[in-house]
């Protein structure tokens, strides 16, 4: 058998099973062990969260995790990446370094840390010497929402990752990178692959892009023969098996739940892409064109023909501004006519809002079992129940709390059989929206520190 | 013969700040050409008219058997802005599932497609 790199995922966001990095070690020979915490709308919480204690603004969940597979980390030459530093990468650093410590393991492992990638205390020196950072869909200049912007990261890729592994880091943390550079780096550290390799980088970042979801690739979220795939509550999580030639094997742990399939596979080649033949990443544009996945074997598919053209001059950002306050009430409606008692309840508040002089900037009746979720579904006779569900969302904090105290009254004063109140009041929270937008690659510096 | 999509593909969606994308993927490879013909960006704009905002634009790879939409304006300005339940267009993916098509019957026969009597 050819050498090969085993690299596993184990969490494919923040709140992802907690427990899966350590079956996931203990459950397969593997190099390395990726984990993804960073959604779009994670680096504001954290963002929030640092600004009431700077010591916070990082995955806290991270530290734990690093040690649920310390010994293989000590013994098996394990190694960690992952982008749970969030906007705090040093902080999460010193605080695996402080929990490898409580285990008992002080100084024994070497952790990096990648940082560069946020934006946000340099925003206004980067405006003023011409990155407009204009709105990638609307192309306005950043200028519309500067004074409420809480968060600004660059996608950045493998580089610092792979100078952290090159280094000797077992554990690298960073903040927000392309989640698939994740994968890749290992890679890159291990082979050596030129910079220039186009179509192997294309390979890693395809693998990482299969794995990087976690058990979506091994029959979690699987829609195809979904009813027949076997112990979900044992899932396995993925692991890439990549040659030097940059052609890899998707499977999972033996003996654990789920399915590897190529049909399962192919279900997240497609998720969140557009242009399959310029998948763009910090590292390299991918084409999915050429792919050719075969079943080698139960739960392994072999995936080859990945091709790649060069990486992209500019970096994308990710810019997080606050957009106001929403609110989400909820009623349930019995039979009969439940359809019906929820149209005429939310007619009934809808005039009472008006009455009340409330306007919102958006406002969104649904009627959950009639039709919810998907548009094109023809009127239903005869439901049991029908989940009445509005949402409003405003600038104006106040009119957006006055609103959750219009929903519970409808139980004693609207249409009858109404139930599952306790959610009728909503809670206010803040919006807050997303600004995509692209900057010159040397505008961005990444660090690297490695220590034990 | 009319066939409803369900039963020729599966789907997987997600979203990309105010876009969502729809992967289809052919149940059997053989049916990838039955989606490449008939399951036109034309046909998914007409689907999801009245909740998308923008154009559709579609993709092929034929390689996975596959076509991929991407529908912008879809999520009422993203899945963060979004009141909706599916916010991020996670089942955007079986809404599509739900196209029906009419195909000639020499094809359906041909290529043994589980259709129902129209």
């Amino acid at each position: 058998m050819t050498s090969v790199v085993r690299i596993g995922c184990a969490g494919g966001m923040w709140g992802d099973d907690l427990d899966a990095p350590r079956r996931l070690v203990e459950g397969a020979p593997l190099d390395y062990l990726m984990l993804d915490y960073l959604a779009e709308v994670t680096m504001s919480i954290l963002q929030k969260q640092r600004a009431r204690d700077p010591r916070a603004g990082f995955a806290r969940d991270f530290p734990a995790t690093v040690v649920s597979v310390l010994p293989a980390i000590r013994t098996r030459g394990l190694r960690v990446l992952a982008d749970a530093g969030g906007v705090n990468p040093v902080g999460c650093g010193d605080a695996v370094r402080d929990a490898i410590a409580k285990a008992g393991a002080a100084g024994e492992v070497r952790v990096g840390v990648v940082t560069g990638d946020d934006l946000l205390p340099r925003l206004d020196a980067l405006l003023a010497a011409g990155h407009e950072l204009r709105n990638m869909d609307t192309g306005e200049p950043l200028a519309a929402v500067r004074d409420r912007v809480v968060a600004a990261n660059a996608y950045i890729g493998a580089d610092g990752l792979v100078a952290a592994l090159d280094q000797g880091a077992q554990v690298v943390v960073t903040g927000r990178c392309a989640d698939a550079s994740l994968c890749l780096a290992p890679l890159v550290h291990e082979y050596h692959w030129p910079a220039d390799d186009w179509d192997r980088r294309a390979a890693g970042m395809i693998a990482g892009h299969i794995i990087e979801c976690g058990a979506q690739c091994t029959g979690g979220n699987c829609l195809h023969d979904w009813e027949s795939i076997p112990d979900l509550a044992n899932v396995g999580y993925p692991i890439v098996e990549v040659a030097a030639d940059g052609t890899f094997v998707v499977t999972k742990p033996e003996g654990s739940g789920g399915r590897v399939s190529v049909l399962s596979v192919t279900e997240q080649l497609v998720y969140e892409i557009g242009d399959p033949r310029a998948y763009l990443t910090p590292d390299v544009s991918c084409d999915f064109t050429g792919l050719a996945l075969t079943q080698a074997a139960p739960d392994r598919v072999a995936v080859r023909g990945a091709r790649g053209t060069p990486k992209p001059a500019q970096l994308k950002v990710s810019i997080a501004y606050t957009a106001g306050y929403k609110a989400i009430g909820t009623l349930t409606y019995a039979w009969p006519d439940a359809l019906a008692k929820a149209q005429r309840a939310d007619a009934v508040l809808r005039e009472r809002l008006d009455r009340a002089g409330l306007r919102f900037d958006a406002i969104v009746s649904e009627f959950v079992g009639a039709g919810a979720t998907h548009g094109t579904v023809a009127p239903q006779t005869e439901l049991p129940e029908v989940g009445y569900r509005i949402g409003v969302r405003d600038a104006d904090k106040a009119k957006v709390d006055r609103f959750t105290r219009e929903v519970a009254p409808l139980v004693l004063n609207g249409p009858p059989s109404a139930t599952g109140y306790a959610q009728a009041r909503g809670k206010v929270e803040e919006v807050v929206a997303f600004w995509p937008a692209l900057i010159d690659r040397q505008a961005v510096d990444v660090h690297v520190e490695v220590r034990a | 013969m009319r066939i409803r999509l369900l039963d020729l593909a599966h789907a997987r969606s997600g979203d990309k700040g105010d876009r969502c994308n729809v992967g289809v993927i052919a149940r059997r490879p053989e049916w990838y050409t039955v989606l490449a013909a008939y399951v036109t960006a034309d046909a998914v704009a007409r689907h999801f008219q009245g909740r998308i905002r923008g154009p559709v634009e579609r993709y092929e790879l034929a390689n996975l058997s596959a076509l991929n939409f991407v529908l912008h304006g879809a999520l009422e300005g993203g899945g963060t802005l979004s009141l909706r339940t599916d916010a991020q267009g996670k089942v955007f993916s079986t809404d599509l599932l739900r196209l029906e098509l009419d195909l000639p019957d020499e094809l359906a026969a041909r290529l043994s497609l589980p259709g129902r009597p129209s």
